[in-house]
């Protein structure tokens, strides 16, 4: 199996997110960098994909030069190949971004041959654009489902296929993906590992393929970010003790609830 | 003409296709333009009564074999050639899960640019460039973002507005699109549907329960349990919950679980970290109960206890019992 895993380094959001001064971007100077969710456990996937069929996980980010880090960390937990798509760090729209990627991903399926299966993050963290996946997908010509919490990866049904599971209200959904194939995943698809002292020491050395993009701007600018305007709720204490539930439960018969 | 495409499951509307509806009846007055809905997969008279009650003068219906069921690709070419036939002048979803990806598959399909959870769009004088106000983060933090488009493609958050019918109903015209689907489509169909539980869900239920690391174990959910089931309600929980294996990743509430809409939230042990928080402020009223006065989730809550969620859980259980004996 040749796995593709793609990832986004955002900030660690923590109580509360700031902006910087000229509010093109996230002040992240307190919070640090990490892997957007869905995309660590999309690379978590994808090695313990390869540990039940064998085969590599290459993982790949469009970020500023320290997207390396997450390369890094990705190779930490078993990720095999890293390959940066350098920007000078300022945002880029979904539309860039994904003609990018699918340039990226052309070229090393031209080096090495075709990828079997692609991850997806469902959406980022940060900018949250719902798309970039699809969009490299059906640029491929590989069909996509989003919102995967289960992949089962079946190599001897014909020509192989990707069985995946989404949640619904209730239960779950089933496709059956013919390989190759793409997918958009969400946190709880796996729990991801921590990084051994050894995988620590084999990321450090992770030869980080770097290349750039002549990607066009999209239709879509950042004009300014800006924290939305709080609702300043008026708390009311109930009781400082268990004595406060004939209070609770007086709430709850107001609200009809009981 | 506004498009917008409703997001139904197997016939029942999706309540996140009437926000969409609710946010494009007032972003067709400003367009000047009228309201019209696209029906994928289905064609029923209910269907298209309901988005005339919002608004929808024009429900246009594709149907096909491979539309038995939701596929985003069937789907995402369905919209799209419904879209190639109708030129609207913009297209408009709900920012549900399903919604954006069907907006995505339109947006690769037409090499248009799309906005995903919008919620403000300005149409600064309609010369094809829009001024709108979008959820970042899940909503912690909005964007202010410039669009250039002949044909905006955008989706509403979900649930930042609450669905209305129009104060007038519009008796909606259903009209059939024929729509020319490759069979190959239907390689990304739903295949199969496990139902696990019947009954309230998390994103459903009318009263949730929620759980955060001051719990301290899987095993002193059990209180959270009882007093949900006695009110017909879900136990929900944090992040911190699900990292540590305590609960299935399917209670957690937050940016990257379930958003909920109970009548009442009662976070117990939460902190209210900005990822959970995203997921829960669409409840209509929240009682934190937490032994931290300053807890972000206490300061923002309707109601707040200031004691240990171990001895007050269990005193509800008992006043609830007390009171219906």
């Amino acid at each position: 199996m040749r796995i593709l895993c793609c990832v986004k380094r955002v900030p660690a959001p923590g109580a509360k997110i700031n902006v910087t001064d000229d509010g093109l971007a996230v002040d992240a100077s307190h919070l640090g960098f990490a892997t957007s969710p869905h995309e660590e456990c999309g690379v978590e996937e994808a090695v313990q994909i390869t540990e039940r069929h064998g085969g590599e996980v290459t993982v790949l980010t469009l970020g500023p030069p320290e997207a390396a880090d997450q390369l890094r960390y990705a190779a930490s937990v078993g990720a095999h190949h890293g390959v940066l798509v350098a920007t000078d760090g300022s945002a880029w729209d979904p539309q860039r971004t994904a003609v990018a990627l699918t340039d990226a991903i052309r070229g090393l399926e031209a080096a090495d041959g075709p990828f079997d299966l692609l991850v997806f993050g469902n959406e980022s963290a940060d900018s949250g654009g719902f798309q970039v996946g699809v969009r490299v997908a059906y640029a491929l010509g590989r069909p996509i489902v989003n919102g995967v919490k289960g992949i089962e990866v079946d190599t001897e049904a014909g020509g192989g296929v990707v069985r995946a599971r989404r949640e619904i209200d209730g239960g779950f959904e089933v496709y059956e993906l013919p390989m190759p194939a793409a997918v958009g995943v969400k946190e709880g698809i796996n729990l991801p590992r921590y990084p051994t002292m050894r995988g620590r020491l084999a990321s450090k050395k992770l030869e980080i393929a770097e290349q750039g993009s002549d990607a066009e701007p999209g239709g879509q600018s950042l004009v300014r970010l800006h924290r939305p305007r709080e609702t300043v709720t008026e708390t009311v204490i109930l009781g400082n003790s268990p004595e406060a539930a004939p209070a609770v439960v007086d709430v709850l018969e107001e609200l009809g609830v009981v | 003409m506004l498009l917008v495409v409703l997001e139904h499951d197997r016939g029942a509307m999706d309540e996140a296709a009437r926000e969409a509806l609710t946010f494009g009846r007032k972003l067709a007055a400003q367009m000047g333009a009228p309201l019209h809905a696209a029906l994928i997969g289905a064609d029923d008279a209910e269907l298209v009564s309901e988005a005339g009650a919002f608004g929808a003068e024009a429900v246009y219906t594709a149907v096909h074999d491979v539309l038995s069921d939701f596929g985003p690709e069937a789907w995402g070419e369905a919209a799209a050639e419904m879209i190639r036939q109708l030129n609207p002048g913009a297209v408009l979803a709900g920012g549900s899960e399903r919604g954006n990806e069907i907006m995505a598959q339109v947006a690769a399909r037409l090499d248009l640019p799309m906005v995903a959870n919008c919620l403000e769009v300005d149409l600064n004088g309609g010369a094809g460039e829009w001024a709108i106000t979008r959820q970042q983060w899940g909503g912690s933090l909005l964007e202010d973002a410039r669009l250039v488009s002949e044909r905006p493609l955008l989706t509403s958050g979900l649930h930042t507005l609450a669905a209305e019918q129009a104060e007038a109903a519009v008796e909606a015209v259903a009209q059939a699109v024929e729509v020319d689907l490759d069979p190959s489509l239907a390689r990304t169909v739903v295949k199969d549907r496990v139902v696990l539980e019947a009954g309230v869900t998390l994103s459903t239920a009318p009263v949730v329960i929620g759980g955060g690391r001051g719990v301290g174990s899987p095993e002193a959910f059990a209180p959270l349990e009882e007093l949900a089931a006695m009110l017909g309600g879900r136990v929900g929980c944090s992040r911190a919950v699900t990292n540590n294996g305590w609960r299935p990743h399917s209670d957690q509430v937050g940016q990257t679980g379930t958003r909920i809409t109970p009548e009442i939230y009662i976070a117990s042990g939460i902190s209210g970290a900005i990822q959970h928080w995203v997921g829960a402020k669409a409840s209509k009223r929240i009682l934190a109960i937490n032994i931290d006065p300053e807890a972000n989730m206490v300061v923002k809550a309707d109601w707040a206890v200031i004691a240990d969620l171990h001895e007050v859980i269990p005193a509800i259980t008992e006043e609830i019992k007390r009171r219906r004996a």
